[in-house]
């Protein structure tokens, strides 16, 4: 017994709404990706595919995609890692791991403005709190101007990435670890298994779908970052940070290049339409079952 | 034994590198320029109030915070009435026709807020919506519907349907059975979703940035960004300024610990 006529009354308003200011403008971005438009002035002229052709062999462009390339790695590769670790070692609800498990959690709750105003001051060459603490120690070779230095800045933000969002795919992967029934452990400890062989027998494979969760994620979410970088470095010292999404930004409101940005901004959607489409691959592809 | 304390040792540091940048904000806030510069290290000495006093003297403070309340508050609740009249009728209604309605909405998961706000703002300028915080609530709403209904559809897919059957055997409308069966059955998915949602406003930065300019307008994140720019030497004026902007979620997520988890948690598997 459904009534068809109040449930099309239920759709209507968030359907509307979504498709006028979301849905319809997209599509508009789409066709201002073929024309020459500032973003202010009235009238526009049809480019063709030259924005692409543009955007494709600017060299700015590239080396933006090169970044995010990097920064995605260095993210996913470490996040994924520690946010593991950490979860092995607070699986268990005793009252201090809980209370740990907030802590860790809580960078995450942070806007990234705040985040990156806070790290932009721990990095600060002459007195930021990392140099200062290196110099104190007596290691004052090691110390660089993290945000400055074109050669390791991408990776200094990447590791402040990694810094707000550990603890929340941390709880990602406990939530996994405690859903994974404890007789399968009885079982591999009955037949003499080492926690090693524990981990790789019983663990590992069962925490797949937990993990493939955790990886998809964090490559879509770092892929897309644009506000940590934005506040820490705005892409530079000499574009050394820069990644798609500041391109974009930048692109639009900084040299108006409205289709210009609009064709750099379908490219990024076709690429993260791409890797979400692999991460989904990925997700139908380990399905355990016990 | 030796593996004990070593992961004792692994969660200690981590803590610490959670704790130590938060306990320098702190600390800053209430330091003089001098003892900023002299001992970043210490505890405030002299212990003094001026950089938070003479933020919300220099400041229109109270106004970057109602504004920020406004905007989280009105879009979250737009988000939630309509997401949950969505995702009720999507499972209720079931079959292909729900089935394209949820395609629709989880189509505009893929499209983030960089790739939409050239349109976005384009349209909103068209429409004269720019620097009003009423315009900035409806795009924040549409915005950030995919997510909500993505979330909510999840949860509403729990209930048991046959409850809801009986309801309307019973002879109950739509309106009784989603008011009186579906909402408080799903309250504890709202509230996470909810939380998410919180979050996600509280904190935005893009959308806010490109659809307010007049300094009366602006939300709490934006008026970080400029304090960038009027305080670049000053230290301890930026880190007042993150800890008052951090002291409301930080106390939210104290308060509300399990629905911030649940609600990121549960937001991170949407992608």
């Amino acid at each position: 017994m459904k009534n068809r006529i109040q449930l099309s009354l239920f759709l209507l308003p968030g359907l509307l709404l979504y498709v006028a200011l979301f849905v319809f403008p997209t599509l508009t971005g789409l066709f201002y990706s073929f024309t020459d438009w500032d973003g202010v002035s009235p009238s526009y002229a049809f480019v063709g595919l030259d924005n692409y052709k543009d955007s494709l062999s600017s060299i700015v462009f590239r080396k933006a995609f090169g970044n995010n390339v990097e920064f995605m790695l260095t993210v996913v590769i470490a996040q994924t890692f520690i946010s593991l670790v950490l979860a092995l070692l607070l699986v268990r609800n005793t009252k201090t791991r809980i209370v740990l498990r907030a802590l860790y959690f809580l960078p995450a709750i942070l806007s990234s403005v705040s985040v990156g105003l806070i790290w932009a001051f721990m990095y600060d060459p002459s007195i930021g709190l990392i140099n200062y603490g290196l110099n104190e120690a007596g290691m004052s070779s090691m110390a660089r101007n993290w945000i400055g230095d074109p050669k390791i800045a991408i990776y200094s933000i990447a590791a402040v990435q990694v810094w707000a969002h550990a603890g929340q795919m941390m709880i990602v992967f406990i939530a996994g670890l405690q859903g994974i029934p404890a007789e399968l452990y009885e079982a591999a400890r009955m037949d003499g298994g080492s926690k090693w062989q524990v981990f790789r027998t019983v663990t590992w494979p069962l925490l797949a779908p937990s993990a493939t969760i955790v990886v998809a994620y964090t490559t879509i979410q770092s892929f897309k970052a644009f506000d940590l970088i934005f506040t820490m470095t705005d892409g530079g010292p000499n574009y050394a940070t820069e990644i798609l999404t500041t391109y974009i930004y930048h692109t639009a409101f900084g040299s108006y290049s409205f289709g210009l940005a609009s064709a750099g901004s379908m490219i990024f959607l076709v690429l993260l339409a791409l890797l979400t489409l692999l991460q989904f691959k990925a997700l139908r592809a380990d399905r355990v079952s016990y | 034994m030796f593996l004990k304390w070593f992961n004792r040792l692994i969660l200690l540091v981590y803590a610490l590198l959670i704790l130590v940048p938060l306990y320098f904000v702190f600390v800053s806030s209430f330091k003089t320029s001098s003892n900023f510069f002299i001992s970043p290290f210490s505890w405030p000495d002299p212990f003094t109030w001026d950089n938070i006093t003479g933020m919300f003297r220099n400041q229109p403070m109270w106004q970057y915070f109602g504004n920020s309340l406004v905007v989280t508050l009105g879009t979250v609740a737009i988000e939630l009435v309509l997401s949950s009249m969505i995702a009720y009728a999507i499972v209720r209604w079931g079959g292909s026709v729900g089935k394209i309605v949820f395609a629709l909405f989880v189509a505009g998961l893929i499209v983030p807020s960089q790739v939409s706000m050239l349109p976005i703002y384009s349209l909103t300028r068209t429409l004269g919506w720019s620097d009003s915080l009423t315009g900035l609530i409806v795009v924040s709403a549409a915005m950030l519907m995919p997510v909500s209904v993505f979330m909510l559809t999840g949860f509403m897919r729990m209930l048991n349907s046959e409850i809801l059957e009986a309801g309307s055997m019973d002879g109950a409308n739509e309106w009784r059975l989603y008011t009186r069966i579906a909402l408080p059955l799903a309250a504890p998915s709202l509230a996470a979703t909810a939380t998410f949602l919180l979050v996600m406003v509280w904190n935005d930065l893009l959308i806010p940035m490109l659809m307010l300019s007049s300094k009366s307008k602006l939300t709490l994140p934006l008026a970080l960004m400029q304090f960038r720019g009027e305080y670049v030497t000053n230290y301890p004026m930026m880190l007042t300024g993150v800890l008052v902007t951090a002291i409301p979620m930080i106390v939210l997520f104290l308060l509300l610990q399990r629905y911030f988890v649940a609600g990121l948690t549960a937001g991170s598997l949407k992608g």
